[in-house]
């Protein structure tokens, strides 16, 4: 009983900050007891770090040594900065970053905000919503090829459903992945249906963790739906958005699967060539695997700004 | 607190560092570049390449390319002639290296060239001679190569040994050659009206020839061109090709293809797509989409090498009847390319001599190896594709002869090709880099109804120009 009464907050800080010893810690004798405590935790950690070394870390930092060596002629040469040169220089180069930024842009104002509209719905209903969170769900179990036909089939501006409808209501037949001008547009709505599951049900897990009294007290001061999602709904789930957004720019900058199948990659007049694919092709069809690199650690700066602001609304999300 | 930090970092920083050197030296230990291999002279027999090989020295050579068990006729067939050959020559072991697939994934063979862990005798494409080169990968083998170690020499199309060689040295032996000429599918071709014994031969005629079949209805397009993958690009220049244009000039540096015969080729497809409207409304197509096209009777031509037919029905379950070939249209040149057999650098003369009589035996003499039609017909494999088409001469005779005889085809079908040989040409420098580019020109035509020519074509030169300066 005698115990020291701590505030909860002083309490998590004890938990993750045990206090030091006082002096100079003995780390050889700690490490050493340690490793000889968790011998078995240890002998289970080695396994994933090598695999993580092997296939994970040692590629990050043979890339990064890659970009500035040219590996043609047999022998490894250091070249530089002669790998980013010829990348800027490529002349798909700005319109690859373009396109990438159109795709991210696209893929948030629809990726984003269809899940959370339709994790919002889910929620609301009562019965059956283990239904609706499968049929939701469902596109993401179909394998990526499988989808991306579905939508060429969709799409196809000769025996296409979409252009099937569009002469039903008197509409002019639209030319869709074909067109320069939307054909970006319709790889965005594509991929948003085949990757949407998973953000949705994320989504509503976060909504369902909002308590329910606050949403009686707002219905007792006469909100309605939309002041409810504006003043409950989104204050409450701002934090996991906030992630969800981030996590989204990060893989919507990597796209590559979507338009390359879609579109064979460039797209017509390369309105849908990615950073990503041009980094494929300059590793699988020019075999330059220096400016892959280069072009690779490019685009690895700009995902990592984006991450460390990631890791930061973590911690702040933990705290 | 903040020198302890420091310390930290720089010590993990060191870790990182020290773990990536070893595993670097690790990777490093896994590559096989044998030492032996580079040095050149560790031959036990005579170094003089025009002397036969010594009957008493033992070899063994390694062969890219055994077909793998999945083929088992090609494999019996390799069997049989690696016996039939030891009976010559009984000191020689050929050890077969069997490739799943394609015999030539170009990502996976840069890689074996740069581990230098190539076979003895690696199959390569034509195109691919500069990259060997550059990796010195393959033995120059011109003093080897004579009419007595491969007697037929004289009748093989110099134009496909050309492209072997560099610097006056030769560098492979060819084993299949081709070059592009215009598939017709002759139930549409007859539906339509037209003699598909007789293709069309101008691009004129092809429009118009497009036009009918294009007018038979449910879908049917009567010309087919790619607009992705870059074999939008590949395909524009064989049309450039076709009439009497280059797509890069002759110093290899500057994009030629910006002028009157450039942009008659565009808009002469971008005529046949909208004002025709023969080319069918689904474009971005790229390998393998036109064959399915054609193979299901939904497209009437488009341009192709010999070898799309037997993918077609072997893959599509395509009858061969179904199919005609023409010389590419225009006729002032054609795309060329082929495959062949390289010796890699470094071995030792007597290995390179067995390689020699090796390839000489299964893919240069008439009536044996490759082309032993009869045994090729009984083993129920396709006989009449115009395809190896590299000889000339009585060779040439001989060879047509034996095809005609034992041919599981109609191969009449094919004539106007073979009466009508076009000169071949070769691929441009940085071709597939030059294709991603005009890829654009493609796509552009066939895509945007309001595509604006000179400015494709303007934009596409800028951009090969860079690609070409950045060599």
């Amino acid at each position: 009983m005698s115990a020291p009464s701590l505030t909860p907050s002083k309490a998590a800080n004890h938990r993750r900050n045990p206090p030091r010893a006082a002096g100079p810690a003995p780390s050889g004798g700690r490490f050493a007891k340690s490793l000889k405590r968790n011998l078995t935790a240890h002998g289970f950690l080695i396994g994933a770090v090598l695999c993580f070394a092997v296939f994970s870390w040692y590629p990050m930092v043979r890339e990064f040594f890659l970009a500035f060596q040219k590996t043609d002629g047999g022998t490894t040469t250091w070249v530089g900065l002669d790998n980013l040169t010829t990348v800027v220089n490529d002349p798909a180069f700005w319109q690859a970053w373009r396109n990438t930024a159109l795709f991210t842009v696209l893929a948030l104002v629809l990726g984003f905000a269809v899940p959370f509209a339709a994790a919002v719905v889910i929620n609301e209903f009562h019965h059956g919503q283990g239904y609706l969170r499968l049929l939701v769900y469902l596109p993401v179990m179909l394998p990526p090829v499988a989808a991306v036909l579905l939508f060429k089939y969709l799409y196809d501006p000769g025996y296409g459903l979409l252009n099937e409808l569009f002469g039903v209501f008197g509409l002019p037949e639209q030319q869709w992945l074909q067109d320069p001008d939307i054909s970006m547009f319709a790889v965005v709505v594509a991929s948003t249906w085949m990757n949407m599951g998973g953000a949705t049900l994320i989504y509503l897990a976060a909504l369902q963790g909002i308590p329910g009294e606050l949403y009686e007290a707002a219905e007792l001061d006469g909100a309605g739906i939309l002041r409810k999602i504006w003043h409950v709904t989104i204050p409450q789930t701002r934090l996991i958005l906030s992630l969800m957004l981030l996590m989204q720019v990060i893989a919507t900058m990597q796209v590559f699967v979507e338009p390359f199948l879609l579109t064979g990659g460039a797209g017509p007049e390369g309105s849908t060539t990615t950073v990503v694919y041009l980094i494929y092709q300059y590793a699988f069809n020019f075999n330059n695997y220096g400016a892959a690199a280069a072009l690779g650690l490019l685009l690895l700066v700009l995902l990592a700004g984006f991450s460390a602001a990631y890791v930061k609304l973590s911690r702040a999300e933990d705290e | 607190m903040r020198s302890a930090r420091f310390r930290r970092v720089r010590r993990a920083g060191v870790m990182t560092l020290v773990s990536a050197l070893s595993l670097s030296a690790l990777a490093a230990c896994g590559t096989s570049s044998s030492s032996d291999d580079d040095t050149g002279t560790k031959s036990s027999g005579s170094s003089d390449p025009a002397a036969p090989l010594d009957p008493k020295t033992k070899v063994t050579i390694t062969i890219d390319c055994m077909p793998p068990t999945a083929k088992q006729a090609e494999l019996k067939q390799w069997k049989e002639d690696v016996a039939e050959f030891n009976k010559t020559y009984p000191n020689v072991t050929i050890e077969g290296r069997s490739t799943p697939g394609q015999c030539l994934e170009p990502p996976r063979f840069t890689a074996m060239l740069k581990a230098k862990s190539q076979p003895d005798v690696f199959y390569t494409y034509f195109t691919d001679l500069p990259q060997v080169l550059d990796n010195a990968g393959a033995e120059d083998i011109t003093a080897y190569v004579t009419d007595k170690s491969v007697p037929l020499l004289k009748d093989i199309d110099p134009n496909v040994m050309a492209s072997l060689k560099q610097d006056g040295k030769l560098y492979g032996l060819p084993t299949s050659n081709y070059t592009m000429g215009l598939l017709v599918n002759r139930k549409l071709f007859k539906d339509a009206g037209l003699d598909p014994d007789a293709p069309p031969r101008t691009w004129e005629e092809v429009r118009t020839a497009a036009k009918k079949i294009a007018g038979l209805g449910k879908g049917v397009a009567g010309f087919g061109e790619y607009s992705a993958g870059n074999t939008g690009g590949w395909h524009f220049t064989a049309q450039m090709y076709s009439v009497g244009g280059e797509v890069v000039d002759a110093s290899g540096k500057k994009a030629a293809f910006n002028g009157t015969l450039g942009k008659q080729v565009a808009e002469n497809l971008h005529a046949m797509r909208w004002e025709d409207d023969s080319m069918g409304k689904t474009q971005l197509l790229k390998w393998g989409d036109l064959q399915k096209q054609i193979a299901t009777d939904k497209l009437g031509m488009f341009l192709a090498a010999p070898d799309d037919i037997a993918y077609m029905v072997q893959q599509l379950g395509a009858k061969y009847e179904n199919f005609g070939m023409g010389p590419i249209p225009g006729e002032r040149n054609t795309l060329a390319g082929g495959n062949a057999y390289m010796i890699k650098k470094g071995i030792s003369p007597d290995k390179v001599k067995a390689a020699i009589a090796w390839l000489n035996f299964k893919n240069l003499s008439v009536g044996k190896g490759q082309f032993a039609w009869a045994r090729t017909k009984a083993d129920g494999l396709p006989v009449g594709v115009p395809q190896p088409n590299f000889w000339l001469n009585a060779s040439k005779t001989a060879d047509d002869e034996a095809r005609i005889e034992h041919a599981t085809m109609p191969v009449e079908n094919f004539r106007s090709f073979m009466d009508n040989p076009v000169a071949g040409k070769a691929e441009p420098p940085k071709a597939q880099e030059v294709y991603k580019v005009l890829d654009n020109v493609m796509s552009g035509i066939l895509t945007n109804k309001d595509a604006d020519i000179d400015k494709l074509l303007a934009t596409a030169e800028q951009q090969v120009n860079q690609v070409l300066a950045n060599q």
